[in-house]
């Protein structure tokens, strides 16, 4: 009981610590620059009060409950010698993380939201909750191949760069022929994926990975697998935008 | 969206919603755990405590978000592009001033971008790696520095592009071909964490604040659409810590190599590139 109050704790300094520059930043210039009191104050202290106490509860869920779990079995994986339930362990593993991602929901719910506006979808929320969801499952499934393709270049030691500027070769080519207006929310998607959840888990995997490999640096190769991750949903949401 | 709906409501469809999405987790794990490696669980009640605590912080994460971090970005973009505050050039409402005149929008983007970047726990953590990585020729802090600045620069000229209704593609093309051009030039051993850095930088409490006032700035500027100009801001700060971490890397490199040069040139760890 004693660790997990001191957990809380900590991470109740991170997310706060999370949040203080940024309010710092937006006090300046609302006092200093803008010269006038923020517009409900009030209203966006609770919201603020509400996200540093949701990322608290978050991470300390996730640092307690499903990392240690997660890594252990990533490790168990890359030690275990069966390739096949290597990448589908990767596979499903950068999905499930990125549908659960709050930073894509955020986005997923602004971008539908907008879409609706401009009359690109109907504007119930029914059907703007279902676009946000197949965007959010496209970019899942983006990160999940992401998660395959690195763990296939950590194996075969490809270098990096290669690849990378091959994807991006790939992302350029696909925005002369998707959809103008998907464009952007696809080149943020990239982003978007790679904060919270997903990047410590992968990591894990990366790095396990690269140790139970012989004659592979975990410092080198254990790195790069979010580096894939950020590229692919660019793809996917592009495919998304032209397809729905 | 004028007057929030009843908060047991909200409460209700978010937690609803939560559970959705934390489930494929759990799924996940249960399934590899059980059926693919079979072992039993360690800590099944940890496991689940923790499950728990992760809904209850998305669901008051979700709410926070919808009450301060996308209406501050809002409000900043509608009050830093109010014609009353851009004075001077022609901001008559109608029609866009010139660029120069954002001023205050760029400062805020990048000062905001680079504070964010600062406390950003992945960052440090990329940060002391690539000290180790580097043998100490790369100081952690400055790297730090470079990273936030890099994503501060990256969310200002995002908005740059917004301002003046530039193509993204051709903006981030651009980025990409500096990129290139470093990645031909950089130290080895220091490309796959650049590329990881760009994607580390962007933490969950910045994304949604950047992305608003990217599409605020749409919505307010005339002659900008929130869905064909709004987006895109986010990519900005993920290609520019690359660029910043890359010129530093390959500064940091020229340093060693001079101050080598002078005594004993013992391993100057040019091209030491392991599993290659």
């Amino acid at each position: 009981m004693d660790a997990s109050g001191k957990g809380i704790i900590q991470s109740l300094l991170q997310s706060s610590r999370d949040i203080l520059p940024i309010a710092g930043v937006v006090a300046f210039f609302q006092l200093v620059v803008i010269g006038e009191p923020l517009p409900d104050a009030l209203a966006l202290l609770q919201g603020m009060l509400f996200v540093i106490i949701g990322l608290t509860l978050f991470v300390h869920g996730l640092e307690t409950g499903l990392f240690p779990i997660g890594e252990s079995m990533a490790q168990a994986f890359a030690r275990k010698g069966s390739v096949f339930w290597l990448l589908l362990f990767g596979f499903s593993l950068g999905f499930a993380t990125t549908i659960a991602e709050p930073a894509l929901i955020a986005i997923a719910g602004e971008a539908a939201a907008v879409a609706a506006e401009e009359g690109r979808i109907a504007g119930d929320a029914d059907s703007m909750a279902a676009w946000a969801l197949g965007l959010r499952i496209a970019v899942a499934l983006a990160v999940g191949l992401a998660i395959v393709l690195g763990v296939i270049r950590i194996l075969k030691g490809w270098p990096l760069h290669y690849l990378i500027i091959g994807g991006y070769g790939i992302v350029v080519a696909m925005t002369g022929f998707a959809p103008e207006e998907i464009v952007g929310i696809a080149y943020d998607a990239g982003g978007v994926t790679t904060s919270t959840i997903t990047v410590p888990l992968v990591t894990a995997l990366g790095v396990g990975l690269s140790m139970a490999i012989r004659g592979r640096n975990p410092a080198v190769d254990g790195f790069g697998l979010i580096a894939f991750a950020s590229l692919t949903p660019m793809m996917f949401v592009m495919i998304y935008g032209g397809l729905f | 969206m004028d007057g929030l709906p009843p908060f047991h409501d909200v409460l209700q469809q978010t937690l609803l919603e939560t559970l959705r999405d934390v489930a494929p987790i759990l799924l996940v794990i249960l399934v590899f755990q059980f059926l693919v490696l079979r072992r039993r669980l360690n800590k099944p009640w940890r496991m689940l405590k923790g499950g728990l605590f992760v809904v209850a912080g998305l669901v008051f994460f979700l709410m926070g978000l919808e009450q301060a971090l996308f209406p501050l970005g809002r409000s900043m973009a509608e009050q830093l592009t109010d014609p009353e505050f851009v004075s001077g050039a022609a901001a008559t409402g109608d029609t866009i001033a010139h660029w120069s005149a954002y001023y205050g929008v760029y400062l805020f983007a990048f000062s905001m971008g680079a504070a964010a970047v600062m406390v950003e726990p992945a960052v440090i953590a990329v940060a002391m790696k690539a000290n180790q990585l580097s043998g100490g020729a790369i100081h952690a802090n400055r790297l730090r520095i470079a990273i936030a600045v890099g994503v501060g620069i990256g969310i200002a000229i995002g908005a740059f592009r917004i301002i003046t209704g530039g193509s993204l593609l051709y903006f981030i093309l651009g980025a990409y071909c500096i990129v290139i051009l470093q990645t031909l030039f950089a130290p080895r051993h220091m490309i796959p964490l650049a590329y990881d850095s760009g994607g580390v930088s962007t933490s969950t409490v910045t994304v949604p604040i950047v992305a608003a006032l990217g599409l605020g700035l749409a919505a307010n500027l005339p002659g900008r659409s929130p869905l064909m100009d709004g987006f895109g801001m986010i990519a900005f700060a993920v290609v520019f810590p690359i660029i910043s971490v890359l010129a530093f890397a390959q500064f940091a490199h020229w340093q060693q190599r001079r101050d080598n040069h002078g005594g004993r040139q013992h391993e100057s760890e040019t091209d030491h590139r392991p599993g290659e």
